[in-house]
């Protein structure tokens, strides 16, 4: 058995459908962006990790209790922000951090307040994240740093065992789906925090594991002979069709071993998984159709490398 | 050795023998998220950023080792006790079920002190000037704004007062006029002399030296006994401290203010033992204290000059108990609990006084708790997903690829085992994110097998002899696997160096995982081609 053995799609000839599909992507998480700035006053809701602050996640037990029971019973309109945490008894208060009081004091207030609202027997509270301030700076920096130094270094290692050309090319993919990965956070409301971190991270790896497959063949089939006669369109096509049935494969299991750990993994992990199909999806895509022919574009532009085009040669429009 | 399928086969049986071996004695240490527990960063308290890098550094040295001795007695097991920088201490306690008890054992300073308790005079003589003070400094108006506590409480109280204690005091009478007072005539210096904030909170205590103050009363009176002005009022070497405990009379609670020499004549640097014990006349708990030799010295001679005084025992700033003096005392004492203590106070507060007190006040920066239950449903729903996930690959992989494919599956056993071993034998913990990281990098393994079968078959297309295409497959795919790999593994050290708690867990795991993935797929996976292929003839087809 073999899926699309010998297949020859004409992929870089629909690149700028791709780009129109991209820019489309991108600019609906940009909008989610600007109108989460609008209503939210940051591009995501931040969790507690970076924005400080109290989250207490609380069990009911042999009582029903639905969203607007709690919210009244924690202050009504003065509420913290309430979401359901996966079973229907099960949910997560946010609270901000305020001066002068305690984290303790803002979680044993929360709990005060269920307890005289329900009685201490019908709830367990069975998990607390409690920030400071200070650490939640501390956090967002280290998560910056982490996410610059990884791109950094990616970039330097794949000039050398490349050339500059796949390098740029493979970083403006990895950016490509850096954007898309946090439009659809924003879109979605997703909770920034360090899991969320880790998965962006986890993305770009794949997205560049992916890439760099692609491009392993293209620089194996520039170095056969006549390569450099040939029409570099041609050639890339040729590379992305021989590793497709691989591509397909992995993304393929992957992908279907990630529904898996959405549907029975549990909420603890839902939002990271629901980040990661979109973002193996998009980096899957995003090696064929925006780095590959990002590096023509590269090399047409700016002439770096050795890929040289013939001119002979009219390319159709489209596939 | 590397060159025979035989020194192949021994090098791969060893590793898995080690891997296994480490997997079996040192286990796998499940993280908090997974078992529930408690995670909490601890920061020396510097408010004022008085505090120099040396100096904060030798707190947190005693910090740590004073916090280790507390959680050694209190029996939590494989507690992780780290310091971070120079004043932070992290602190991670797995599988525990109480944590309100947990922190209060780590904050607690458990400071002992032994003060003598003053003749309530001298401070009676001041208590005019503290009054001034407070009008002085915060007004009249924002006096009567801070509201009916101080007033109404004065009016009801003076009436108890007159009730309980005679009518003798001198404090309750004008209280009820103040309010009128002031409201007809707002002359700031009428007001001075007749309006007495703080005093009119203070009942006269039966027992000398004391003042009792309704609890109700109590933030008030905490209040304006903290202002500068206030305490620069009062008379030289003497303080004024909280009693422990609540004391009714009649319809209402009191707590205790206690007249005290400002300088401790003993500290609880001089404790040598404390047990938790139970008073054997009213059956309450105690703590049960021996002095050291030196401690005892000073005790003996102290308490041979003040027999018939009352000695405060006061217990971070708060007055335990204050016994009177009957003859002089050897080097033991106890701390009472008051009634209704839970026994487990005061075997804690034993504990605590036994490992030290702590030289600085600890601020809980961050915490993450998470209860055994959501613990296990988190791993309950990670192995059932995990084994859809697993059983999943398994039959892609010898649907897809025959023989090759099981080949490939015995490869990733041997990727599982190695990974398993190798974070159990670094003592690493296994967290949500971890398994995701053990996710992605299983994963790559089945790229990297992916990449050489596709490779294989190509080769194979093109007509060559079964083993040339096998070994063109193998270093054919190798550049690529090694780029993927170690762009990954780039990242996923990266995310170790700046990445903190979760992040850390998953980043762990991944650059684990992509090691062992790497051999698996490049050592292990040839070593079973070589046997598959032994014995066959270079034309002979392969299933693949």
């Amino acid at each position: 058995m073999r899926f699309f053995a010998n297949a020859q799609f004409r992929f870089i000839q629909a690149r700028r459908k791709a780009y129109a599909f991209s820019a489309t992507l991108i600019a609906v998480g940009l909008l989610a962006i600007g109108v989460n700035f609008a209503t939210l006053g940051s591009w995501v809701p931040y969790g507690v990790d970076f924005s400080g602050g109290a989250l207490v996640q609380v069990h009911f037990i042999g009582v029903s209790v639905d969203a607007g029971d709690l919210r009244s019973a924690l202050g009504g309109a003065q509420a913290p922000p309430i979401t359901r945490f996966g079973e229907e008894d099960e949910f997560v208060i946010r609270a901000p951090l305020e001066e002068g009081v305690s984290l303790d004091d803002i979680a044993a207030g929360i709990e005060a307040q269920l307890t005289a609202a329900f009685g201490g027997e019908s709830f367990e509270i069975v998990r607390t994240e409690l920030v400071g301030a200070k650490v939640g700076g501390e956090l967002q920096r280290k998560a910056i740093l982490a996410v610059l130094f990884s791109f950094v270094i990616t970039l330097i290692y794949l000039a050398i065992r490349f050339e500059l050309r796949f390098g740029l090319a493979a970083v403006i993919a990895t950016i490509h789906d850096i954007l898309i990965t946090l439009g659809f956070m924003a879109l979605m409301r997703l909770d920034f925090d360090l899991p969320s971190v880790a998965a962006i991270l986890t993305v770009v790896g794949y997205s560049l594991n992916d890439t760099i497959v692609v491009f392993d063949r293209i620089r194996e089939n520039l170095h056969k002979k006549g390569a450099r006669k040939r029409d570099p369109v041609e050639l890339i096509n040729e590379s992305i069709n021989e590793t497709l049935p691989r591509t397909i494969l992995t993304s393929g299991t992957t992908l279907v071993v990630l529904v898996a750990l959405l549907l029975f993994g549990g909420p603890v992990i839902r939002d990271f998984t629901m980040v990661l199909i979109l973002g193996v999806g998009i980096g899957t895509y995003s090696s064929v159709f925006v780095a590959s022919p990002a590096l023509l574009e590269i090399q047409r532009r700016w002439g770096l490398g050795e890929l040289r085009e013939k001119k002979a040669k009219p390319e159709p429009a489209s596939v | 050795m590397l060159n025979t399928v035989r020194g192949r086969l021994t090098v791969i049986v060893l590793l898995m023998a080690v891997a296994g071996w480490q997997l079996y004695t040192d286990g796998l240490k499940l993280g908090l998220d997974l078992q529930g527990g408690m995670h909490l960063v601890l920061e020396v308290d510097d408010p004022d950023g008085t505090l120099t890098d040396d100096a904060k550094a030798d707190v947190i040295d005693r910090v740590d080792r004073i916090i280790r001795t507390r959680i050694d007695e209190l029996g939590v097991e494989e507690p992780l006790i780290q310091k971070v920088g120079n004043d932070r201490l992290i602190v991670e306690l797995a599988g525990i079920s109480d944590e309100a008890r947990a922190k209060g054992i780590i904050q607690s300073a458990a400071y002992l002190e032994f003060k003598l308790v003053l003749p309530s005079a001298d401070m009676q003589a001041a208590l005019a000037r503290m009054d001034r003070a407070i009008v002085a400094s915060l007004g009249v108006d924002s006096i009567r704004a801070m509201g009916r506590a101080v007033e109404g409480a004065a009016e009801t109280g003076g009436a108890i007062e007159q009730l309980l204690f005679g009518g003798d005091s001198t404090s309750a009478a004008p209280d009820t006029t103040v309010g009128d007072t002031l409201a007809d005539a707002p002359d700031a210096e009428a007001a001075e002399t007749m309006f007495r904030p703080l005093s009119s909170l203070f009942n006269f205590g039966d027992v000398e030296g004391t003042f009792l103050v309704a609890v109700e009363d109590i933030p008030a009176a905490q209040h304006f006994l903290a202002l500068p002005e206030v305490q620069r009022a009062l008379p030289r070497n003497q303080v004024l401290q909280w009693g422990a405990e609540v004391e009714g009379r009649g319809a209402r609670n009191y707590k205790r203010l206690y007249v005290l020499e400002e300088k401790p004549f003993l500290t609880g640097e001089y404790l040598e033992s404390a047990v938790a014990a139970r008073d054997p006349q009213f059956n309450q708990p105690q703590v049960q204290f021996e002095l050291s030799r030196a401690g005892g010295r000073l005790f003996q001679r102290f308490s041979g000059q003040h027999v018939g005084d009352f000695l405060a025992i006061v217990l971070d700033g708060e007055v335990m108990s204050a016994p009177v003096i009957r003859d002089r005392i050897g080097a033991r004492g106890q701390i009472e609990m008051g009634a209704g203590t839970p026994m487990e106070e005061a075997a804690d507060l034993a504990l605590v006084l036994r490992a030290g007190s702590l030289p600085a006040k600890l601020n809980i920066i961050e915490e993450r708790t998470v209860g055994p239950s959501l613990g296990r449903d988190s791993i309950d729903q990670g192995r059932i997903a995990g084994v859809l996930g697993v059983i999943f690959v398994v039959v892609v992989m010898l649907v897809y690829y025959r023989v090759a494919g099981v080949l490939a599956v015995a490869a990733l056993v041997f990727y599982t085992v190695m990974l398993m071993g190798a974070l159990a034998g670094l003592g690493a913990t296994l967290t949500v994110p971890g398994i995701a990281g053990i996710i992605l990098s299983i994963g790559m393994a089945v790229d990297a097998n992916v990449l050489i079968f596709e490779r294989i078959r190509e080769e194979l297309a093109a007509g060559r002899a079964t083993r040339t295409a096998v070994d063109e497959g193998f270093s054919n795919a190798m550049s690529a696997i090694v780029d993927s790999n170690l762009t990954t593994l780039l990242t996923a050290l990266i995310l170790f160096q700046f990445g903190t708690g979760p992040v850390r867990g998953f980043a762990v795991t991944l650059s684990l995982g992509i090691i062992a993935s790497f051999v698996s797929a490049i050592f292990v996976t040839r070593t079973l081609f070589l046997i598959y292929l032994q014995g066959k003839k270079t034309t002979d087809p392969i299933s693949i």
